[in-house]
């Protein structure tokens, strides 16, 4: 086969082969679609942080506004300490309130803010100070049987 | 036969496996050593990047579709009984991405590239053409194998992204046109549960893996075949054998090192 037409071949090859993996990237992975450029770091303690992962989302009004990066047990305290980092374009007053939500019955948990009213914002390495656990699925059945068994019997 | 002929047939075969190991690496590295002038002559690599990649781009396109395809209707069917078949997306993608696009792509690179290769250096060794080049003061590792080397690591990693993004297509084809899942959960799901550090590029880095391990498998096979009509066929037999072998328990201990406790 001539030269040129073998480069004009291994040419297209290559391309195809990169442009695969740029739409991979771009419309399969979240390359594209999730770019927090600035961040700062909040962190927050919770009880009982069920089946929360790092990377999980957070979000505000339902809007994606961070991720988790970081979960640790504090030993002083006994509780999960959850680090986070949010967007720097988003700021939460100071009693902002966090809760580990799932979304829909069975699927992946995240942490819901919940502003408050203070005028002052939170900083970079503070710490929130009001959350909610997760709901424990085992938990909840537990109360309403131990409910139903103190029902007086009919 | 008696117990200690048997134990002498386990120990010569154990010698002789470790031996051609030795022999494959010393291969490996000698084709490293010698690839510098290769590179220097990039339109050989160009020629063989021609015969590895561009002749296996229609097999792995098509094979691609019709995984991602099954993967949709078989997704669908399992996920839609827990009401929860706007995951298919997720499902074919890190199916595709994490696994079967690495994995498949290079099986079919090694029987489609790495049999040829290895059936076109044996028959090389048999006519006595690389015999011929080292009386020229030509070196045969330099000049044969080191470009086929390097085609090789080149073109699998485009091969397997491309077998991934034909895949997904096959699955969006079938799940969303043909069964009417809603698009918009299909692609969103997948952008938020595929990672591309975490996902893609270890997929990448599999590939990468696996046709460094084929190429080498199938030019050392070749390298190493008796210079007879029967020595080439079971070369190439092996070259196929061998590195479907390695890359799937390969694949194994990569999955096990990557995607561990995430």
């Amino acid at each position: 086969m001539e030269r040129t037409t073998l480069d004009l071949w291994v040419g297209i090859f290559v391309v195809a082969g990169i442009a695969a993996l740029v739409m991979l990237a771009m419309k399969v992975g979240n390359l594209g679609t999730y770019n927090m450029s600035e961040s700062y770091q909040v962190s927050a303690y919770f009880s009982n942080i069920g089946g929360l992962k790092p990377k999980a989302s957070i979000k505000s009004a339902g809007v994606l506004v961070g991720r988790v990066t970081d979960i640790s047990l504090d030993t002083e305290r006994y509780e999960a300490k959850v680090t986070m980092s949010l967007d720097k374009r988003y700021l939460f007053p100071k009693d902002t309130f966090a809760n580990i939500l799932t979304s829909g019955l069975l699927g992946e948990q995240y942490i819901g803010l919940m502003p408050g009213g203070d005028s002052e914002m939170i900083k970079n390495g503070e710490v929130i100070k009001k959350t909610q656990s997760a709901v424990v699925l085992e938990d909840l059945i537990g109360k309403f049987i131990y409910n139903k068994a103190e029902e007086p019997a009919k | 036969m008696s117990a200690a002929e048997t134990i002498r047939t386990i120990g010569h075969r154990a010698i002789n496996a470790v031996w051609r190991i030795g022999m494959a690496a010393r291969f490996f590295f000698l084709t490293l050593v010698y690839s510098g002038s290769s590179i220097r002559r990039f339109h050989l690599i160009i020629k063989e990047l021609f015969s590895t990649g561009v002749m296996s781009l229609i097999i792995i396109i098509v094979a691609g579709l019709f995984v991602g395809m099954v993967l949709g209707l078989q997704g669908y069917e399992t996920l839609q009984r827990y009401g929860s078949e706007s995951a298919l997306g997720v499902m074919v993608a890190l199916g595709l991405v994490r696994e079967l696009g690495p994995v498949v792509a290079a099986l079919l690179f090694a029987s489609r590239a790495g049999s040829a290769m290895t059936a076109e250096i044996g028959l090389m060794k048999a006519t006595e053409q690389i015999s011929a080049m080292e009386m020229m003061a030509v070196n045969p590792i330099a000049r044969i194998v080191a470009p086929r080397f390097w085609a090789g690591v080149i073109s699998m990693p485009l091969l397997a992204a491309m077998f991934s993004a034909a895949g997904i297509f096959g699955g969006y084809f079938v799940g969303v046109v043909q069964i009417g899942v809603d698009e918009g959960s299909f692609w969103s799901q997948m952008q938020a549960a595929v990672d591309f550090r975490e996902d893609i590029l270890n997929g990448v880095i599999k590939s990468f893996v696996f046709g460094t391990v084929v190429t080498v498998i199938a030019l050392f096979e070749g390298y190493d075949a008796p210079p007879t009509a029967e020595g080439v066929s079971g070369a190439t037999t092996r070259t196929v054998v061998t590195s479907s072998l390695a890359i799937l328990m390969l694949d194994f201990v990569l999955t096990a090192i990557m995607f561990r406790g995430s």
